[in-house]
């Protein structure tokens, strides 16, 4: 658990492939758009699979006519409109969210390995939460949230205070090296709690997994309006990532204001991630994995790479939280689990094609 | 006034960079002090500490006494106190401080980047996946957990960190290493590991869990001779190997192309580096479980004090040492609950790392 946040190097080498032309696989204006209706065509199908699929077998015509007639009696349909429903709504919130947030990270980064937590935000959150739980007693998902969210934004704001102190400013390796470090302390700050007092681990090890499970409408209302100010924060910095891109001299040369877009930036990825934390519990690896194969798509341009990684955040998401509700039955496995068993693979093949898509 | 600026630069070469030259006939050397000077000021700190962390405990005996035990002159009780009871805890700390302190500094200098560690490649996630899969699924009834509870938590944890090692190698090799995509697999399998941590710790009784996460912090409590002497076996080999690529990883430090035009095979000197390193990793994860942040901060403070272009070996690797024993001698004795070493080694790494970061960046810009 510790050392995830660190894992992210500030400075890898370069990629393999060196400076050839890094073009994705639709090139033209038309067959990108055509790519972004296809992704949301299979987003729609994602979230009826969400909806349609559970440790309860539900005829689908049932399904249609729950989801269709609000008078419709019967648990099955109480299972659908007040279980399924809310759960996929908050899968298609935070699947937003986590892939947004992973493209402006290793964006603003250009690291291909900067995830979103590397910013002290799950580190953050993790500590709120297991304060909040080993002092005031708190142990449901509705009670955690504002602690995460509030544990994630000074995690942020802590790094980015570290990593923007002295006349360098905030470079993405001092902010990183920062997130590390600070996140490093934070664990151990919770590991020190958790050892000492076994029902906060109790009451903890299932907040940490990341789970979609088990939470009401109200959650995903409650941090509604963080997700869509961080989104519309994303798609305003979307068009400066590609400066920034060149380089900060270069940008500053093209009348880009660095720090102003550093700022919007990591305030979106703040609030994104820190919302999308504090709703499921810390969920890595959609961050890390979405934006390379948004990237394979679409190529580095950010402005549409911020859309297509949205897309496929929700899919990813979705699906592995479908999958977990499949494989064990009756039980259930955890959306952060299945993210990681299914994530990694296919990202260790991602690595070993011979030319990475670089940034 | 620009000529004699010119004139007073040009005059004080030597000066300049404040290095002793030794010549004998032929032969011709700098002897860089500091470099020479701190593992000798680590191996006495680490005695030092090491007698007085033996001192303390319910039963303290004085310095003195402790070294002239040592040497083997001391009385009876004292003797059996301090080699069967006190001793075994001290060397599994400075074996593992050793170990890691050197993976450390070789996986840093192998991958140029100062936020390497073992961690980085998955190590410590692969072992702690096998050691707490043996702790939560030890108790149960069916074969395979009959077959995990028999091996023992240290050889799982062994076991867990070589295959994720070899899956890392395997996974990564592509007509030779490549740094950078070794360290990609590395982290795609930590998430693995961790991932199936935190599904077993879902899965357990809460017992089970709190031991697997004393564990995951990584612990000197109850360690014995039993710990202390395979590690101590795997280090006398590993130790001399690393500290022989010294000469291989400072033509490796300025990159591939350049290593190559010097005469190295570069592919092979550096999976030799890697598989040393993962090796030193791995003997220590199994010994203490995976104690954070030494072979990330350790290498970086002897970079700091010894000066050069790179984390010294031998230097890292004694420090480490220290810094292992030094934070298990306040984990006893000043705070006031007994914690695990690895949550005090974070406390005070992590800190220095940052006031580094605030500190350095002043000075460079």
């Amino acid at each position: 658990m510790p050392q995830r946040a660190a894992a992210a190097l500030a400075d890898a080498p370069a990629p393999p492939g060196g400076d050839q032309p890094r073009r994705g696989l639709l090139r033209s204006a038309g067959t990108r758009i055509g790519g972004l209706w296809l992704l949301l065509a299979l987003t729609v199908v994602v979230c009826g699979l969400s909806i349609a699929v559970g440790t309860r077998a539900i005829g689908l015509g049932t399904v249609w006519q729950a989801l269709t007639d609000s008078g419709f009696p019967g648990d099955e349909a109480v299972v659908i409109r007040e279980l399924r429903v809310p759960r996929t709504l908050l899968g298609i919130l935070v699947g937003l969210s986590l892939g947004v947030a992973g493209a402006l990270m290793q964006g603003h980064t250009r690291n291909p390995l900067g995830d979103p937590g590397l910013l002290g935000v799950a580190a953050g959150a993790s500590a709120a939460v297991v304060l909040a739980i080993f002092i005031l007693g708190v142990t449901t998902p509705a009670g955690d949230v504002w602690f995460a969210f509030g544990g994630a934004l000074a995690g942020s704001v802590a790094v980015f205070a570290i990593g923007s102190s002295g006349r360098g400013g905030a470079t993405p390796v001092s902010l990183a090296l920062a997130g590390a470090a600070l996140s490093a302390l934070l664990y151990a700050l919770v590991r020190a709690v958790l050892v000492s007092d076994s029902q906060t681990l109790d009451s903890f090890r299932f907040w940490v997994v990341g789970s979609l499970a088990g939470r009401d409408a109200s959650i995903a209302w409650q941090v509604l309006p963080f997700i869509v100010v961080g989104l519309v924060l994303a798609v305003v910095n979307a068009p400066a990532l590609n400066l920034l891109g060149l380089g900060e001299d270069v940008a500053r040369g093209l009348g880009q204001h660095v720090l102003l877009a550093r700022v919007v930036g990591i305030a979106s990825i703040t609030l994104l991630t820190g919302a999308a934390t504090a709703a499921c519990g810390p969920i890595g690896f959609v961050g890390l994995v979405v934006p390379h194969v948004a990237r394979a798509l679409t190529g580095p341009d950010h402005r549409w790479l911020v859309p297509c990684s949205a897309l496929l955040g929700v899919i990813l998401l979705l699906a592995a939280d479908v999958v977990g509700r499949i494989v064990v039955r009756p039980g259930e496995l955890q959306v952060g689990i299945v993210l990681a068993l299914v994530g990694a693979p296919f990202f260790i093949a991602l690595v070993r094609r011979k030319r990475l898509v670089g940034l | 006034m620009t000529a004699g600026g010119s004139i007073t630069t040009r005059s004080t070469p030597q000066h300049v960079d404040k290095r002793r030259t030794v010549r004998i006939g032929p032969l011709s050397g700098v002897v860089r002090t500091r470099q020479l000077l701190l593992p000798v000021v680590a191996l006495v700190a680490l005695v030092l500490i090491s007698a007085v962390s033996i001192g303390r405990g319910d039963y303290p005996i004085g310095l003195l006494d402790v070294l002239r035990t040592l040497v083997g002159a001391g009385d009876q009780t004292q003797q059996f106190v301090i080699t069967e009871l006190r001793a075994p805890r001290i060397v599994v700390g400075a074996l593992v401080g050793l170990a890691l302190g050197l993976s450390g500094a070789l996986i840093q200098t192998f991958a140029r980047n100062p936020l390497a560690s073992p961690d980085t490649l998955g190590i410590n996630a692969g072992a702690s996946a096998a050691a707490v899969a043996v702790i939560v699924l030890g108790g149960g009834s069916s074969a395979a957990a009959g077959l995990l509870g028999g091996l023992g938590l240290q050889v799982a944890a062994l076991i867990g960190a070589l295959l994720t090692a070899f899956l890392i190698f395997a996974l990564a090799w592509n007509e030779g290493v490549d740094g950078y995509r070794l360290v990609l697999v590395g982290i795609g399998l930590g998430a693995v590991g961790y991932a199936v941590v935190d599904w077993l710790l879902t899965r357990s009784d809460i017992t089970d869990a709190a031991a697997a996460t004393v564990w995951l912090t990584g612990s000197l409590n109850a360690r014995t001779w039993d710990q202390a002497w395979p590690l101590a076996l795997a280090l006398l080999v590993l130790v001399p190997v690393a500290l022989g690529l010294s000469r291989v990883l400072g033509v490796l430090q300025f990159g591939a192309d350049t290593a190559r035009a010097l005469g190295i095979r570069v592919g092979r000197a550096q999976a030799t580096v890697v598989l040393v390193a993962v090796c030193l990793a791995a003997a220590a994860v199994a010994a203490a479980g995976p104690v954070q942040f030494v072979a990330l901060v350790v290498p970086q403070v002897a970079v700091r004090l010894a000066g050069g272009s790179r984390p010294p070996l031998l230097a890292s690797a004694l420090l480490g040492a220290l810094l292992v024993v030094g934070a298990d001698l306040l984990a006893r004795t000043v705070l006031p609950v007994v914690l695990p070493v690895g949550i005090v080694t974070a406390v005070i790494g992590a800190p220095y790392l940052l006031w580094l970061l605030v500190r350095g960046r002043r000075s460079t810009t």
